[in-house]
């Protein structure tokens, strides 16, 4: 019992220290994953690294709850996961709540707006570079470039709600997959 | 009530983002919007906010807006707001990564998911387009699209600012100090001109 709490408050911290110490989150945690959990505690292998990001990309939500869910429950079960994801959510969360009160009334000053207005252009190249990471990571076949115009279009140009959009895409990707599987199965046969 | 709305808006925002980060701006941008809860401006800027931030974008900005919709002032309903935005946003991902970590073979290999992931992985790179676009309007076009505006200085100082912050991120340079450079830029373009 003794021990198991001990593990509880270990995997509370560790996940605690990167919560409040990654910037960029998603990505830029995996490093600090590996350092900590692979070569530090030892609870999980650098392939565990590997299959947790595969399993984040192809689950909803931000990839550092993911991986705190998925590795708090390898090393402890539930109550494991529970305290991964809550050490990882809190410095955000504290952090963000204090800057919450202070924020709108730091936009007022005249020099803050004017750094505000370059930091949107900035923000717009931020966001262009993760366009390229993602068009990147995405599969490059006409049907997938389709699935991107498509789904930029509909989203850019008309009301329909982002949630269906979403839906749309997966079932579409769900048929593609179909239709090339049993063809590549017809051409061995 | 905002509380409730707040929580289930987020909820919503947690289940239906893969990719996470920027990959769910379209999706709150639409909600934003739909529910007047701010201005586009104020959201982008708090994009830089986090960037500037330790921890994910997702909780960064649940925690912030359920503050500033929830709050009104008060310190307590602040916390509110904050709470339930980002207990809806983290919701969606421990459950179904608990049921994942349970039942993790049979998930890893099944033709369903990876068959999703086909067409979701296309689609967040049009989503993120789209929500780029609304940026890029916000940025350079704030008073609409018209002749006029190509006559305003404001236009080519954004232009440079963003050309500037363009070269330096894809060279690899951390978005903070990015965002640093494009602040400082901004400064000093809004007092000398």
């Amino acid at each position: 019992m003794h021990n198991k709490a001990k593990t509880l408050w270990e995997i509370f911290i560790t996940f605690l220290k990167i919560g409040a110490f990654t910037f960029g989150g998603g990505y830029a945690m995996i490093p600090v994953f590996q350092r900590e959990m692979v070569e530090n505690k030892k609870w999980i292998t650098d392939d565990d690294i590997l299959e947790i990001i595969a399993i984040a990309e192809s689950t909803p939500g931000p990839i550092a709850i993911n991986s705190a869910t998925f590795i708090g429950y390898r090393v402890a079960g539930f109550f494991g996961a529970f305290f991964g994801t809550l050490g990882v959510v809190l410095p955000s969360f504290l952090i963000i709540f204090a800057i919450s009160f202070v924020l709108r009334s730091f936009q007022e000053i005249q020099a803050v707006r004017y750094a505000f207005a370059g930091i949107r252009a900035g923000v717009l190249a931020l966001i262009i570079k993760a366009l390229w990471t993602m068009y990147k990571k995405a599969p490059h076949h006409l049907v997938s470039y389709i699935i991107m115009a498509g789904s930029f279009a509909v989203a850019a140009f008309t009301d329909i709600n982002v949630l269906y959009i979403i839906i749309g895409c997966a079932l579409l990707g769900l048929v593609y997959s179909v239709i090339a599987d049993r063809r590549a199965k017809n051409g061995i046969s | 009530m905002v509380f409730l709305d707040l929580f289930l808006t987020f909820l919503k925002i947690g289940a239906f983002t893969f990719g996470g980060g920027y990959a769910m701006l379209p999706l709150i941008q639409e909600e934003v919007a739909a529910h007047g809860w701010m201005p586009q401006e104020a959201l982008i800027n708090f994009v830089a906010v986090s960037e500037s931030t330790p921890g994910p974008f997702a909780i960064n900005i649940a925690t912030y807006i359920g503050a500033e919709v929830g709050g009104g002032g008060s310190p307590l309903l602040a916390l509110l707001g904050s709470f339930g935005a980002t207990l809806g946003v983290v919701l969606p991902s421990f459950v179904i990564i608990l049921i994942v970590a349970i039942f993790y073979k049979k998930f890893k290999e099944n033709k369903i998911v990876k068959g999703c992931m086909a067409g979701l992985k296309p689609a967040v790179v049009g989503l993120i387009a789209s929500a780029g676009l609304t940026i890029l309007t916000t940025v350079f076009f704030p008073n609409g699209f018209s002749a006029v505006m190509f006559r305003e200085l404001s236009f080519y100082v954004s232009l440079v600012i963003f050309i500037i912050s363009l070269v330096l991120i894809f060279k690899k340079v951390h978005p903070i100090i990015v965002i640093c450079i494009s602040a400082a830029l901004g400064v000093i373009s809004g007092y000398v001109f």
